[in-house]
C-alpha cells in the first residue's frame, strides 16, 4: 500500500509539503479532485491520480485546464461531495472567471482550492501574489508555513469551507510545497461504502442571473463578516514571546522569523504574531497586537498584503505604532526571502547589532560555465525546431520570421543554438499572439505549442484565427504527454500506461481540420528530409496552416515501456 | 543536540533528490528533527539542482549565504558555484568528476581547469574531501550510484549524529532491490574516503 495511505494516526512520515496536502485532503475525506499540473503544485495531482487507482471512493482527474478543474470540483461540492482542486499561481488566472462567481454561489460540501505560488519564479513566468485573489473574490484563505501545517490546514479547510458554505483557498509557495519535513499524520477518513452525492436544484442559489447575483453578493459579504470572527479566533494565528516590539509574519517566513529571534535571544523583547488564517485578515487580533507596541515589522514575501492591512487597522483605531516593512524599505517586494535577509531586516528595524557570517575570500574562483536547463539529448522538440529552421533558411526568411512560443519544455527553444522563441505571455499565447503579429506586421509568423497546452488554451484561439483569417503557421509539438510537469496524461496520446488504455483518444489533426484549418500536415520530426518536404509548401504559402510534429517525449516513452 | 545545515548541490539527473531523501529518512528513524527544501521542475532538465537540509532544532528549510556547515557536491563546478554560501569552517565533500554542460559542448562557454581551484579549496577550508565519485560508483556497479558514494563520504566523516547502520537501513528502505547491491558497495567506497 502507498505509504500515504498506509500511515496510521500519529505516525511520523517524511513528507513533501504537497504530499502532506494530499494526506490532509484524505483525512478531510476528499471525494473528488481535479487539476491541471503546474510547478510547484504538480505532485498533489500526481499523487491523487495514483491513489484514486487504489482507493475506491476517491475520484481524481487531470482536466484540460485549471478552469475546467475548478468547475468539476465546484459541481462536486455543490452535490455534497468534498472536493479539491490545485494549481500553480498563474493557473488561478485561468480559473479566475470561475472563482469569482463561485464565491457568490458557494458550495454545500467542503471545497479546497490550492494555489501554489512561486516567489523568485523558480519555474514560472511571473511571481504574482495570489493572496490578492482571496481579497478579490472574498474567499477565506489559509497559508501554511511548513508541511505539518499544510496537512492540518488542508483537513481543517474542509470544515471551514462547510461552515461558511464557501470554497477555501489554501495558499502555498515553492518553499512550502517543496519543503520536505517530518509530519505527524492524523486519522484517515473512511472511504468504505460511500455513495454518490446528490445535487438539489435551487436556481435562486446556483444560477447567478443578475437578480440572483445581487442577492448572493450580499450573502458573500455576510459570510465574510462571519469569517472575520473565525480568523480572529483561529488556532492558526498564534502569538509567541512578548515585548514592546513586534513582528507580524506569514507563510514560510514564519520559520525564518522564529529562528532569527531565537538566535538573537530576544524572545522576551520581541513578540511575534504568526498568521495562518490570513483572509479575511484578523483585524481584531491585529489591533490587539499593534496597540501594545511601539514598533512592528511585517515580514511577508511578495506584496505588502498584511502590511497594508496593519496600516488600515492602525489608522482605524488611531494607533501610534510605527509599522516597518516594504513601504519603509526594510524588506523587498520582489523575490523570495532567505533566513539571512529576514535576520538583517529584523536587526535593522529594532537596532540589533548583527554581523552577517563572513564568507571566505573567493577571488580565486574561475569563471564558471552557466548550466541553463536544456532540452534533453534526443528530445523530439530539437528535431522539430531544426526541420523548421532549415526550411526557413532555404527560403531566406529566417531572420524576419517571428516565432511566438508557449509554456512547456519547448520554451527552452529560446536558448542557443535553436533561438526560435521570440514572444510569450502565458498558456496558449502562441496562438493568439501569432494572429496579432500577422495583422500588425508584414513579418512571417510561425508559432510553437505543445499538445497539452494546445488542449489547455489553444482550441478557442485557433477557432478565432480561422474565422478572422489570421496568417501564420502553428506547429503543434505533440510529444504525447505533459512533459515538463512530470508526464501527466493528454487526450491525444496514443502511447499510454495500462491504467489509461480505456480512455477515448482525441486526434489533434481531426480537431484542427474540424476547426476549419485547410492546410494541415503531420510529420515525424526524426525523418528530416521527408518532414521538410511536407512542411515546405505550408511555410511558403504564408497563410493559416498547422503542422503537427508527432514523436513521443523520450523520457515518457522510456517510462511507459517500464510499466 | 547539535544543529547542522547541509547544502547538497549537483546537476539534474545525478540523483540529488534520492540523496536527500535517504538522509532525511536516516534522521527520521533516529528521531532527529529534519527539514529540507528542494527545487523541482524546470531545473531538472540538465540544470543546477540543490537541496537544503537542516538537522536539529532549525525551522527554516532554506540556508542563507555563509550559513552552510557541510557542503556536499555531486559535481565539482557546482561545488565551486555554491562556495559563496559557505564560511571558513564549512566542511566540503565533493566528487571531482565533471558533468560538462550542454552550453560548453555547443562551444558557447568553457569548463574551467580544476586542479588550481581544488588546491585553493584546500587552502581556504580546513576540512575538504575530494574524490572521483562517479568512477567509484562505476566500480561499485553503476555510475548512477554517485549520490550514494557521496552519502557514504558524508557518513564517513562522523560529523552527523547517525551510525553507519542508520544509513544502511535507510538505503535498504529507499533504493530499489535491483540496484541495492551496487548502492551498498558505493556507500562503502564513499565511507572509506572520509572515515578514519
Amino acid at each position: 500500500m502507498h505509504p500515504i495511505l498506509a500511515a496510521k494516526s500519529q505516525e511520523k512520515l517524511l513528507l513533501l509539503g504537497n504530499e502532506a496536502i494530499v494526506r490532509g485532503a484524505l483525512e478531510g475525506g476528499v471525494r473528488v479532485g481535479a487539476a491541471y499540473p503546474g510547478t510547484p503544485s504538480s505532485e498533489i495531482g500526481n499523487l491523487l491520480f495514483q491513489l484514486q487507482q487504489v482507493l475506491p471512493g476517491l475520484y481524481f482527474e487531470f482536466s484540460t485546464n485549471e478552469k475546467v478543474a475548478m468547475e468539476v470540483a465546484a459541481a462536486a461540492a455543490a452535490s455534497g461531495q468534498r472536493s479539491l482542486t490545485c494549481m500553480k499561481h498563474v493557473g488561478l488566472n485561468v480559473a479566475a472567471d470561475a472563482l469569482m462567481t463561485l464565491a457568490y454561489i458557494g458550495i454545500k460540501a467542503g471545497m479546497v482550492i490550492v494555489t501554489a505560488d512561486d516567489p523568485s519564479c523558480h519555474s514560472s513566468q511571473n511571481e504574482q501574489d495570489n493572496r490578492y485573489y482571496a481579497r478579490l473574490s472574498g474567499l477565506p484563505m489559509l497559508e501554511p508555513a511548513n508541511p505539518q501545517e499544510a496537512l492540518e490546514m488542508t483537513s481543517y479547510a474542509f470544515e471551514l469551507s462547510e461552515k461558511l458554505e464557501l470554497p477555501v483557498l489554501l495558499r502555498t509557495t515553492t518553499r512550502v510545497s517543496h519543503a520536505r519535513a517530518v509530519v505527524k499524520v492524523g486519522e484517515l477518513a473512511s472511504y468504505e461504502g460511500i455513495g454518490k452525492g446528490k445535487f438539489e436544484k435551487d436556481p435562486k442559489r446556483w444560477v447567478p442571473v443578475p437578480a440572483v447575483a445581487r442577492v448572493r453578493h450580499q450573502v458573500l459579504l455576510e459570510k465574510m463578516r462571519e469569517a472575520l470572527v473565525l480568523a480572529d479566533g483561529s488556532q492558526w494565528n498564534r502569538l509567541f514571546g512578548k515585548g514592546s516590539k513586534g513582528i507580524i509574519v506569514s507563510g514560510v517566513a514564519v520559520n525564518y522569523v522564529l529562528d532569527a529571534i531565537e538566535e538573537f535571544g530576544l524572545e522576551d523583547q520581541i513578540a511575534i504574531l504568526t498568521l495562518g488564517f490570513t483572509h479575511p485578515y484578523p483585524a481584531g487580533l491585529l489591533a490587539d497586537f499593534l496597540k501594545e507596541k511601539e514598533a512592528v515589522l511585517i515580514v511577508e514575501e511578495l506584496e505588502p498584503y498584511l502590511e497594508e492591512a496593519s496600516r488600515v487597522v492602525a489608522q482605524e483605531r488611531g494607533l501610534k505604532v510605527s509599522i516597518f516593512g516594504k513601504a519603509t524599505g526594510h524588506l523587498p517586494r520582489a523575490l523570495e526571502f532567505t533566513p539571512g535577509l529576514v535576520k538583517e531586516a529584523i536587526a535593522k528595524a529594532f537596532g540589533i547589532n548583527y554581523t552577517p557570517p563572513q564568507i571566505p575570500d573567493l577571488s580565486w574562483l574561475p569563471e564558471l560555465p552557466p548550466r541553463p536547463p536544456t532540452l534533453c539529448p534526443g528530445c523530439p522538440h530539437r528535431e522539430t525546431y531544426q526541420v523548421v529552421k532549415e526550411v526557413f533558411e532555404e527560403l531566406g526568411e529566417l531572420s524576419r520570421t517571428i516565432f511566438p512560443t508557449d509554456i512547456g519544455c519547448y520554451t527552452l527553444g529560446l536558448l542557443p543554438p535553436i533561438q526560435m522563441a521570440d514572444y510569450l505571455i502565458c498558456m496558449g499565447s502562441s496562438v493568439g499572439s501569432a494572429g496579432g503579429f500577422s495583422k500588425a506586421t508584414d513579418q512571417r509568423v510561425v508559432s510553437f505549442i505543445g499538445d497539452s497546452t494546445f488542449f489547455h488554451a489553444g482550441l478557442s484561439s485557433l477557432a478565432s484565427a480561422v474565422y478572422n483569417k489570421h496568417r501564420f503557421t502553428l506547429v503543434i509539438m505533440d510529444n504525447e504527454t505533459t512533459a515538463m510537469t512530470g508526464h501527466q496524461p493528454v487526450p491525444s496520446q496514443e502511447l499510454r500506461p495500462p491504467e489509461l488504455k480505456d480512455r477515448p483518444y482525441i486526434d489533434i489533426e481531426a480537431v484542427v481540420k474540424a476547426l476549419g484549418v485547410k492546410k494541415v500536415v503531420t510529420i515525424n520530426p526524426y525523418k528530416k528530409e521527408e518532414a521538410k518536404a511536407a512542411i515546405r509548401p505550408l511555410l511558403e504559402a504564408d497563410e493559416l496552416s498547422v503542422i503537427i510534429s508527432k514523436a513521443p517525449c523520450i523520457l515518457y516513452r522510456a517510462r511507459v515501456a517500464k510499466k | 543536540m547539535e544543529r547542522f545545515r547541509i547544502l547538497a548541490v549537483g546537476v539534474g539527473g545525478q540523483g540529488i533528490l534520492l540523496f536527500s531523501r535517504v538522509l532525511g529518512e536516516v534522521a527520521l528513524c533516529a528521531n532527529i528533527p529534519v527539514a529540507m527544501s528542494e527545487v523541482h521542475g524546470m531545473a531538472q532538465r540538465g540544470g543546477v539542482v540543490e537541496t537544503n537540509i537542516v538537522l536539529g532544532k532549525i525551522r527554516s528549510p532554506l540556508i542563507s549565504e555563509g550559513e552552510v556547515d557541510i557542503l556536499v557536491g555531486l559535481e565539482p563546478v557546482e561545488t565551486l558555484r555554491a562556495l559563496p554560501r559557505t564560511q571558513k569552517d564549512t566542511v566540503i565533500i565533493s566528487s571531482t568528476d565533471p558533468v560538462i554542460p550542454q552550453i560548453v559542448k555547443d562551444g558557447l562557454a568553457t569548463y574551467p581547469e580544476l586542479e588550481g581551484p581544488f588546491q585553493k579549496l584546500k587552502e581556504t577550508y580546513s576540512r575538504v574531501y575530494l574524490f572521483p565519485g562517479e568512477k567509484m560508483a562505476q566500480e561499485a556497479g553503476t555510475k548512477r550510484a554517485l549520490n550514494i558514494v557521496v552519502l557514504g563520504a558524508l557518513a564517513g566523516t562522523g560529523l552527523l549524529p547517525f551510525s553507519k547502520e542508520d544509513f544502511l537501513q535507510a538505503i535498504k528502505k529507499l533504493v530499489k532491490p535491483k540496484f541495492l547491491e551496487a548502492n551498498l558497495k558505493a556507500f562503502e567506497a564513499g565511507f572509506a574516503i572520509t572515515a578514519f
